[in-house]
């Protein structure tokens, strides 16, 4: 396969799979904003979590003035100017993927250029009007719908490695960004969980899709310390750091088990596989997230050197 | 022109059926306005979710349209089929005939029969390939070539189009469209069938492979995804099953040519090239072309690569050229011409000059190197103004227009505003010439869809139809 493809390949499905996520997130600030508004100030709070991702927070400041639900969502969402929103993901997705379409089957191509016709049909006001849930599951109905159609119709070939590869790279950072935004703001210091700390956490382990395996695996209330467990270093849960990195050890292995990159990744993964959830809480998460988001970068590139020739 | 005097291709002079429509005259009579409405609309919703869409130069706000397809086919029976296939096949082997005497003995030019200098000075004509011999002596293979109608039996040739043509994907998905949109049309029409063209283009390509290679690679060279016709090079590339490379994709070493995988460099041995020779290699032609391969001319030469269409084609189809195509056919084949050339002014002669400028309002003057529709007078349908303009500009480069008769267009029964209208149309049938010279039985139907107008480009506001071939 050309290594253009591969790179073209690679990034729409990074960019499918940062859609999704984002929308995730979204969606997942507005359940916890929703909360009797018993504690004032707190909800600008929530909507500040969202704007860390933005690399340039002062256009955000200068073109909607406040943090509220009301300029956050528009400007994450649909607001094409800002390249960390749903449109520009999903814009870019569907531009790799017409750049490499002949790599692609029907299916996947007319699935994601179907998406990127509709979304460029939204407005904030549509949004509304449909009411915000609905336009964040439709989101991630999409992207369920591009990896079913990768899964279910395509080769086992290069360009199939490449979509996964893409898939799981980008579904790892967006995990340990996420977490590590949201940790420091929902654990409170020296003082039991509130009633409405378990409706922050729940709807932090749903944003994950992963609260009604957190009942399953721990039948308990919910524990910060065992929602972090879930979500790094469990094997079993599709969008922790551990089954991620896994998946992306296996991709490279079957694509070149010599490469540098693919040693890169094992030694992430093995790491991922030694930690004890007590030892990184001890010596601070967001540190450990950080660390891990600087590592997967580092892969990226390589990645990107030894089979893209990117330089 | 005018739409009431125009041949019509279903309903020929009068108000009669033609043999071509008689089975689908019935089915239109006996279809509800609205039903064709509601597929017409289902038409564009299908060709946008496929993405078939091309890029207009120039306007900023649409960076993708859908170009209009119409519902409508264009029907041709067997007979009138066995005349425009036969007619554009034979100028095609003409053609290659020519372009390989001009770039080797050069007999034409010392018979006497086309004036040297129309050659040998022309921008299109490439002194780098001469005396290379191409496999069969195969310059053109594959050629669109722009057919148009003006009575029951008279066919005229507009351009040969043996440089890059574009088109032939739409050809294709408006079949597709069709079969999905009126299967019930299909099983009682018998239309031949087109959809094997991606077969014969790629069996075509491969005999370009140079001497002796087994199993060829072929390659589809486009400029990238901003480019107009990106949709089918990308579409081609896919019908066939090979990659769709960029220049960048592509370097020359050890005099081969390689693409860039993720294995590592692996030989190619055919670019179906879909760029035009000025931009193929900065080191011989174009040096500020970002989208060729430097090193490319050299390998050419020492034939271990091959090229489709080879360079220095463009020299066939310059309008200058074109007029003496039928002294091609005589010349190389010793055969009578099928189709008509157009009669053209050549507006370097002062006698032709003096003529067209003395009847601007009844000729088409065109520029000699435009293409697409753009830089051309439609004398009937211009204003004095118009007229005016183009008087100067003639007057300033004489040699770099051409004219000819302004011809009626036929018609064909088009959906416009809710309503069956005729519009002018024209046929491009493709060309492919491998081991031998053949065209698959249809082409593509442009169609003008504003009323009265003659210009069929979708650069121009034109529309394509599907084209039927009936089999019997």
């Amino acid at each position: 396969m050309l290594g253009r493809t591969a790179n073209n390949v690679y990034w729409m499905a990074r960019y499918v799979e940062r859609a999704e996520n984002m929308a995730r997130l979204l969606a997942s600030t507005y359940h916890m904003s929703l909360l009797p508004a018993n504690r004032s100030g707190k909800e600008n709070d929530d909507w500040e979590a969202p704007l860390q991702l933005v690399v340039d927070r002062s256009d955000f400041l200068e073109r909607y003035g406040v943090v509220t639900a009301g300029t956050v969502l528009p400007f994450m969402a649909l607001d094409g100017d800002n390249q960390m929103s749903i449109l520009s993901a999903i814009r870019m997705a569907r531009e790799n993927a017409r750049a490499t379409r002949t790599e692609l089957t029907t299916e996947v191509w007319e699935g994601i250029n179907q998406t990127y016709i509709e979304i460029e049909g939204m407005s904030y006001a549509k949004m509304v009007d449909q009411g915000f849930r609905e336009f964040f599951d439709w989101v991630r109905d999409r992207s369920h719908l591009f990896r079913g159609a990768i899964y279910g119709t395509m080769r086992r070939g290069d360009a199939f490695a490449f979509a996964r590869l893409g898939t799981f790279i980008e579904r790892a950072d967006n995990t340990a960004r996420f977490l590590a935004i949201k940790w420091e703001m929902l654990t409170p210091t020296g003082r039991p969980l509130l009633a409405e700390d378990y409706f922050r956490w729940g709807a932090l382990l749903r944003a994950f899709s992963a609260l009604k395996a957190y009942r399953e695996v721990y039948s308990t209330i919910i524990e910060p310390r065992r929602v972090a467990e879930l979500l790094l270093l469990r094997r079993d849960m599709p969008r922790s750091l551990y089954a991620c990195s896994a998946e992306t050890v296996d991709i490279l292995q079957s694509l070149r088990g010599q490469a540098p990159c693919t040693r890169t990744a094992v030694q992430i993964a093995e790491r991922l596989q030694r930690s004890r959830i007590d030892g990184i809480l001890r010596s601070g998460l967001p540190r450990f997230l950080n660390n891990h988001v600087a590592r997967s970068n580092e892969l990226h590139s390589m990645i990107g050197r030894e089979f893209m020739l990117v330089l | 022109m005018d739409l009431a005097n125009a041949f019509d291709e279903m309903r020929g002079l009068n108000d009669g059926v033609r043999n071509a429509y008689k089975g689908y005259f019935d089915w239109l009579a006996g279809t509800p306005m609205e039903k064709l409405i509601e597929k017409h609309q289902h038409a564009d919703l299908i060709f946008r979710r496929l993405g078939i869409t091309f890029a207009v130069y120039g306007s900023d706000a649409g960076l993708e349209r859908l170009i209009p397809f119409d519902v409508i086919p264009r029907i041709l029976d067997a007979e009138e089929w066995k005349m425009v296939a036969g007619g554009v096949c034979q100028r095609i082997r003409a053609i290659n005939a020519f372009l390989d005497d001009i770039y080797h003995e050069q007999h034409i030019l010392k018979a006497g029969r086309i004036p040297p200098p129309l050659v040998l000075n022309n921008p299109a004509f490439r002194p780098e390939v001469l005396g290379l011999d191409l496999p069969r002596q195969i310059y053109v293979h594959v050629a669109g070539v722009d057919v148009v109608r003006v009575s029951a039996d008279e066919f005229y040739v507009l351009e040969d189009n043996v440089r890059v043509p574009s088109g032939v994907s739409y050809m294709l998905e408006n079949r597709e469209a069709m079969m999905r949109l009126f299967p019930e049309l299909f099983s009682g029409i018998s239309v031949a069938p087109i959809n094997h063209y991606s077969d014969l283009l790629l069996r075509t390509l491969r005999t370009a492979a140079p001497g002796g290679t087994v199993d060829p690679t072929v390659v589809v060279l486009t400029p990238g995804h901003f480019n107009s016709a990106y949709f089918e090079h990308a579409f081609l590339a896919t019908q066939m099953g090979v990659d769709l490379v960029e220049g960048q994709d592509l370097f020359v070493e050890d005099d081969a040519v390689f693409m860039r995988t993720t294995e590592g460099p692996r030989r190619v041995d055919v670019i179906y090239r879909r760029i035009d020779d000025d931009y193929i290699d900065p080191l011989a032609f174009d040096a500020g072309s970002a989208l060729g391969i430097p090193g490319l001319l050299s390998v050419v030469r020492n034939g271990n690569v091959g090229l489709c269409n080879a360079i220095g084609t463009g020299i066939a189809d310059d309008k200058a050229i074109y007029t003496f195509v039928p002294d091609m056919i005589d010349f190389y084949l010793a055969e009578k011409p099928i189709l008509k050339n157009v009669p053209t002014y050549r507006l370097s002669e002062p006698d032709d000059c003096r003529y067209v400028l003395d009847n601007l309002e009844e000729l088409v003057v065109k520029e000699v190197a435009g293409s697409g529709g753009y830089g051309m007078l439609v004398g009937p349908r211009s204003t004095a103004d118009e007229r005016f303009q183009f008087r100067n500009k003639i007057l300033a480069q004489p040699n770099n227009f051409i004219a000819q008769p302004t011809l009626n267009l036929s018609t064909c029964p088009t959906l416009v505003d809710g309503d069956v209208q005729p519009r002018h149309v024209d046929l491009r049938p493709y060309v492919l010439t491998g081991e031998t010279t053949t065209v698959v039985p249809g082409g593509l139907t442009r169609v003008a869809l504003r009323q009265g107008s003659l210009v069929v480009n979708s650069s121009q506001g034109g529309g394509t139809k599907d084209t039927w071939v009936l089999e019997s």
